[in-house]
């Protein structure tokens, strides 16, 4: 079964292709997303602050990891955008002579596990291609945190807050919704407005992958050999990322798997596994009784 | 193999956020699916009394399945949402349908068996639950494998089998514990023949997952339960062989049958957190995958 097909009956919320839409017909719009080129990231942490605000995602604790100037750690229901910071010495190992900065966030994937895996059908592709969690109908399973294969989902545990009276600790699944909001406006997400650098890039994806090849073949001709796209590539395990990165070294150097493969892809294996699985049940169970009367 | 990069050791992953309900679910919910499995397949060979005490076992593991699912909810009063759509690409969805599903036909014969009302619509209920807890019994593997956790997905093909059989276990256990012996000897092979297809399906899965990504069933907390388990497997197994004919040999045997599908419940959920927590187990493999591709 070839895995593109499985969702073929509209329940899994595939795209069919990197930029056309399943189900929205008439009003479905251009694929929208993010280019990230950390390579112009200079580690600010405006588009954290500007997510926040707009999309009034609550406080997660007033931490400092100690690496480098990361203070959020991980993307998770309540950082939507995060900086990471990479402190190294790479000429003659004495101090500090290369930073990397990178914001990371909700990769919105053409083949989403969250999606799919989600029982109650919250989590849904929007008219812009992207992927959005319905906080009305999240029952707050927790099915999709270890489906995503970046780690980009968790939970609001219904009792962090409440001293805040912040409504937003509901017990659901959150993430990037990609400004949805925004979006149905004709604005630019949070983010992409408030980076100073343009480091994050906002658009109709087929012109962002233009873009950005067009800048990583820039850098490597100007020297800068590290540079690489990370999730351009529609023939990847994931059918190509709806928010993309220009990265200066390996991805898992960011907190990024290198090879991500949507879980779903492999579906016909593990449905299979179980109906044979079942079948050898329900054989035991009649072999025992004929067997052992 | 080179040491894994990564972001100041940081997990890539998320780990599962369920808590141990789910652990405990994954017990009761092949328990009570096979039970009824084992329970209908009495009642069509003539094994009334067979039937009625697995039956009994079913429906009480049943009854409990749903309050535990429902109470690891981060929304508990939104557990309704589940069933509001059907879907094959979430195993949760198909399993909550399972869930309601047998529940509601497990309930009706072991209420209509008890009260000795409608025999056929019994015996109907009773089948249908039966067929619907084979369902039951392996769903939660094809659950845990359709997630992005390593040591769950890797195992993919073999984990649907592995619960299968734990399920069978310790159905055919519980069984036989609450069946006077002269009626208990289906079940008691039952029992057996789980317990040897558990042993082999946990076997096939190690050799799979190879000894890196399936380091946590050798290490840490679900280590110690893995061990637990199979020892607890060979003891209860034994005991069950050689003295099940006897009640206090059922019961014993029997009991440790259970507690060992318990602690492999328990292995298999915190394999996959320890497998989330540390990025090796996920950067390793799928740089091993890209450099394959390029040398390809």
């Amino acid at each position: 079964m070839s895995w593109d097909q499985v969702p073929g009956h509209g329940l899994g919320g595939h795209l069919k292709t990197a930029d056309g839409h399943l189900s929205y017909g008439a009003e479905a719009q251009p694929r929208m997303g993010f280019f990230t080129d950390t390579s112009v990231c200079i580690g600010c942490k405006a588009c954290e602050v500007a997510c926040k605000e707009w999309n009034l995602v609550p406080e997660d604790g007033f931490t400092w990891t100690g690496n480098s100037f990361d203070n959020t750690g991980e993307l998770s229901a309540s950082t939507w955008r995060h900086v990471a910071f990479i402190e190294r010495s790479v000429r003659d190992g004495d101090g500090i002579d290369q930073w990397l900065m990178s914001s990371d966030v909700c990769k919105h994937c053409t083949h989403a596990a969250c999606l799919d895996v989600c029982p109650t059908g919250a989590i849904f592709r929007t008219e812009f291609g992207t992927v959005v969690i319905q906080d009305e109908v999240c029952n707050g399973c927790g099915y999709c945190i270890p489906a995503c294969p970046f780690g980009v989902i968790s939970r609001r545990e219904r009792d962090q807050g409440v001293e805040h009276g912040l409504a937003a600790h509901d017990g659901g699944a959150h993430k990037c919704t990609l400004c949805y909001d925004r979006l149905q406006d004709g604005m630019e997400p949070a983010c992409a407005k408030a980076c100073p650098t343009d480091s994050i890039q906002f658009g109709p994806l087929d012109e962002l992958v233009a873009t950005a090849r067009e800048r990583c073949e820039h850098l490597v001709e100007s020297g800068v050999e590290s540079a690489r796209l990370y999730g351009d590539d529609p023939d990847d395990g994931i059918g190509g990322f709806g928010a993309f990165f220009l990265l200066l070294d390996d991805p898992e150097v960011y907190g990024l798997p290198p090879d991500p493969v949507v879980t779903t892809r492999n579906l016909g294996q593990i449905w299979g596994a179980a109906a044979a699985a079942a079948g050898l049940v329900g054989a035991t169970i009649v072999g025992a009784i004929a067997l052992a009367r | 193999m080179t040491e894994a990069r990564s972001y100041y050791g940081q997990p890539i992953l998320k780990e599962p956020v369920w808590k141990p309900e789910i652990a405990w679910y994954f017990f009761t919910g092949g328990l009570s699916g096979a039970a009824s499995g084992l329970a209908a397949a009495a009642r069509l060979s003539g094994n009334d009394l067979l039937a009625r005490r697995a039956l009994l076992v079913a429906a009480g593991a049943s009854a409990v399945n749903p309050l535990l699912l429902i109470k690891d909810l981060g929304r508990p009063e939104r557990f309704l949402n589940m069933l509001r759509v059907f879907k094959v690409t979430s195993p949760m969805s198909v399993g909550s349908w399972l869930v309601a599903g047998h529940g509601a036909t497990t309930g009706l014969a072991a209420t209509l068996d008890v009260l000795g009302l409608c025999p056929r619509l019994r015996t109907t209920a009773g089948v249908a639950s039966g067929l619907l807890g084979l369902g039951m019994s392996t769903y939660t593997g094809a659950l845990v494998a359709d997630t992005s956790i390593p040591v769950w997905h890797d195992a993919r093909r073999e984990l649907p089998f592995a619960f299968g059989s734990g399920a069978a276990a310790t159905a055919g256990a519980a069984a036989a514990i609450a069946t006077p012996a002269r009626a208990a000897r289906p079940a008691r092979a039952l029992a057996l023949a789980g317990a040897v297809a558990e042993v082999a399906a946990l076997k096939a899965m190690e050799r799979r997952l190879g000894a890196l990504v399936g380091e946590p069933y050798h290490q840490g907390a679900s280590g110690r339960y893995a061990k637990l388990a199979k020892g607890l497997t060979l003891a209860g197994g034994a005991l069950l062989a050689v003295g099940g004919r006897k009640r206090p040999g059922a019961i014993l045997g029997g009991s440790l049958l259970l507690a060992s599908g318990a602690f492999e419940r328990w292995a298999i959920f915190k394999a996959g957190s320890a497998s989330a927590r540390d990025p090796k187990y996920t950067v390793v493999p799928q740089r091993a995958r890209i450099e394959a591709r390029a040398s390809r």
